[in-house]
């Protein structure tokens, strides 16, 4: 047993190495908040998360693209679980191309839930061309994209500072201290009451970056909440096995003088 | 291998046997005997073959959705991780799992330095060992470029263009490789061949591992040469199956909280953005595992050379067992090799951290320090160690420490210490 323990010793400081190293440059300490998706019991704030959806599709998505969401993932366990009605009328506000019909002709039609979030812009050269040549992300899976995953995201939302007096901004180009270079090209997008929260929350820039941030921790990763459910039962029935297996190797082992 | 008398006591399967000895051999593994003072160190071959054929099952799987073409792979990658059903477990398993492989590996290899099991009569164990650590970073860097994210497609750039060094041949060597003249979709597609089919060649070469293993035995903590089967042995059923599945459940743990808790942790953020050919990544790291080859190719400021360099590096691993000239296996009796086997422990983890830093400055200097010692502690130190170091006392057998002629008993007298070894 003392091997093993120094095993897992070894092991710890192993990965904590690992971690210093993978976050030595940052220069600037992320804004950190208290994530209800962290942990082992960790689960999304399901009121969170359908008020990130409201900043996501009335701020965010007349530029950034989501393409690998659906709209039945709106409705799926473990996301925004809007209602299937809800995600629908979601749905039904879009329009995609579908076809070639009996006639052989491309023809609109509203989306389904089955439909793919429709992405503002036809193409990459369309998005740089409307954004003054920068490409806005596409954010389905933009937090896993970035290191320091929610909290940068939540960082460079709030970031937004008037530059020191040695740094000379482009046109287009704003500071902002979490990003990195500390320059970008989206504008600062989250101001004061800039969305009226349909459950009354006071829709301050906080509140709206926090929401929007849990939304695409979602995005980014829909199966997390059954991840830590699956999670947490395997580990319990690991230990509770090894338990079961070390006793038996003891008395297996008991029959020779040698210690295991 | 040992000699097993073993008779089938159903006709069908005397028949059988006859014909094919599957219960002989099922037998001889059976009872196969195994020295009795193996510690926990030893318990890694058994997670490494779980951990293979962990990757060659969930791997199986994800091919079954996985479309190898650059326009594709990355939207399938994220058709499993959202779509498929659990195919976010079978993703993280086999990702992560790759990094748990390469973890075991390295305990391992480096149990085997420890305690001298490469040396006779297990050279050929370890130089199919070393064949199959290669065709495993083969195989782990071909599977990283499959998801065609960021760190796929430069990673991949990065490494072919190695071969670009070799001279005359080299460029026609690189865009033999690429399938055309930049990494693109022929790459993509032929990685994702390769990438299937290696596994394969590695559970063979796994097999005759094992083969090599059963015909002298295991070593063993004091690293003599054990009577088979004696009082210091056991079978290995029920002794070591019991102790491998303990220990292969605790490394379980630690592998479910990475694939449960941190899935993403060991991989590297940028290839969460699909590839871009145009778009450069600030800093190129290979995964953590192949860091410190990583420095050691870059610490060389000639390309040529460099290749030549980390080449080398797993080169000298595998003519190890005669570069090391001592008779003594085991470092417990070697008090020098002893601390030098940590000055190497720390310098590779040394060329790790300086792999994922960049190359400039103080880190280049470090990594060239570390690459130099590196090299020198195979070259120079291990020959010259064998024929100065004073050796201690050895015990005669595992059971029985008799020392021979030693006057320095006390540092074996005690069976229990010996045990605990």
């Amino acid at each position: 047993m003392k091997k093993i323990f120094k095993l897992l010793l070894i092991f710890v400081t192993f990965l904590s190495f690992y971690n210093q190293n993978a976050f030595s440059e940052d220069n600037k300490q992320l804004l950190k908040q208290d994530w209800t998706f962290k942990g082992f019991f960790g689960k999304f704030d399901r009121a969170s998360l359908q008020r990130g959806y409201q900043v996501y599709s009335e701020v965010c998505s007349s530029c950034h693209s989501m393409q690998y969401l659906s709209y039945r993932n709106l409705a799926e366990t473990g996301g925004p679980e809007f209602s299937k009605e809800q995600a629908k009328a979601i749905a039904s506000q879009f329009e995609v191309k579908d076809g070639p019909n009996e006639d052989g002709e491309m023809f609109t039609r509203t989306a389904k839930l089955s439909d793919r979030f429709v992405s503002p812009y036809a193409n990459e050269k369309e998005a740089q061309a409307s954004n003054g040549g920068a490409y806005p992300p596409d954010m389905s899976v933009l937090v896993k994209a970035r290191k320091g995953g929610a909290d940068y995201i939540y960082s460079v939302l709030l970031g937004y500072e008037d530059p020191p007096k040695d740094i000379q901004l482009d046109d287009g180009v704003y500071y902002n201290a979490y990003m990195y270079g500390k320059k970008i090209k989206m504008a600062n997008p989250l101001s004061e009451g800039l969305v009226q929260y349909k459950d009354g929350t006071e829709a301050s820039v906080e509140q709206m970056a926090k929401d929007v941030t849990t939304f695409l921790s979602w995005a980014a990763e829909p199966h997390l909440e059954s991840r830590h459910k699956i999670g947490f039962r395997s580990i319990i029935y690991l230990i509770i096995i090894t338990f079961l297996v070390y006793f038996v190797m003891k008395k297996i082992w008991s029959r020779v003088e040698t210690e295991v | 291998m040992s000699n097993t008398n073993y008779v089938p006591t159903s006709k069908i399967g005397k028949w059988f046997n006859d014909r094919l000895p599957l219960l002989t051999l099922s037998a001889h593994l059976q009872e196969y005997p195994t020295p009795k003072n193996l510690n926990y160190w030893w318990t890694f071959g058994g997670i490494l073959t779980f951990c293979l054929i962990t990757q060659i099952i969930t791997g199986v799987i994800l091919a079954m959705h996985y479309v190898a073409h650059a326009d594709l792979a990355f939207e399938s990658v994220e058709h499993i991780m959202r779509n498929v059903n659990y195919g976010w477990l079978i993703r993280y398993v086999h990702a992560n799992g790759a990094s748990m492989f390469f973890l075991a590996v390295y305990i391992h290899i480096f149990r085997a330095l420890y305690y001298g099991s490469y040396k006779s009569p297990r050279e050929v164990i370890w130089i199919i060992g070393m064949i199959i650590y290669f065709l495993m970073m083969m195989t782990a860097f071909m599977g990283y470029v499959l998801p065609w994210g960021q760190m796929s497609f430069w990673g991949a750039t990065v490494i072919t263009n190695l071969f670009s060094a070799i001279p005359f041949f080299g460029e026609s060597i690189t865009n033999w490789l690429w399938g055309g003249f930049a990494v693109d979709n022929p790459t993509l597609t032929r990685f994702f061949s390769l990438h299937y089919l290696l596994p394969f060649l590695i559970l063979g070469l796994v097999i005759l591992h094992i083969w090599a293993l059963h015909v002298p035995g295991n070593n063993n903590p004091i690293g003599i040469d054990v009577k088979k089967p004696s009082k210091d042995t056991v079978p290995f059923h029920p002794y070591i199956v019991i102790k491998d599945l303990f220990a292969l459940l605790i490394f379980l743990i630690i592998f479910a909280f990475f694939v449960f808790y941190s899935p993403n942790i060991l991989g590297h953020a940028d290839n969460y953005i699909e590839a871009n050919p145009l778009v450069t990544p600030a800093h190129i790291v290979p995964e953590w595992y192949l860091l410190p080859f990583y420095a050691i190719l870059r610490s060389i400021p000639d390309k040529l050379f460099g290749v030549i360099a980390m080449f080398a590096s797993i080169f000298v691993l595998v003519i190890l067992p005669w570069l090391d000239t001592s008779k003594v296996k085991s470092a417990i009796f070697r008090p020098l090799y002893k601390q030098f086997y940590w000055f190497l422990i720390i310098d590779v983890i040394v060329l790790g951290y300086m792999g994922a830093m960049p190359a400039e400055g103080v880190y280049l200097l470090i990594a060239r320090v570390a690459t130099a010692y590196y090299f020198m502690h195979f070259l120079v130190i291990l020959p010259y160690l064998g024929i100065k170091e004073k050796t201690l006392p050895i015990p005669l057998s595992i059971t029985e420490p008799v020392l021979g002629g030693s006057s320095n008993p006390s540092r074996v007298k005690n069976k229990t210490e010996l045990h605990n070894l």
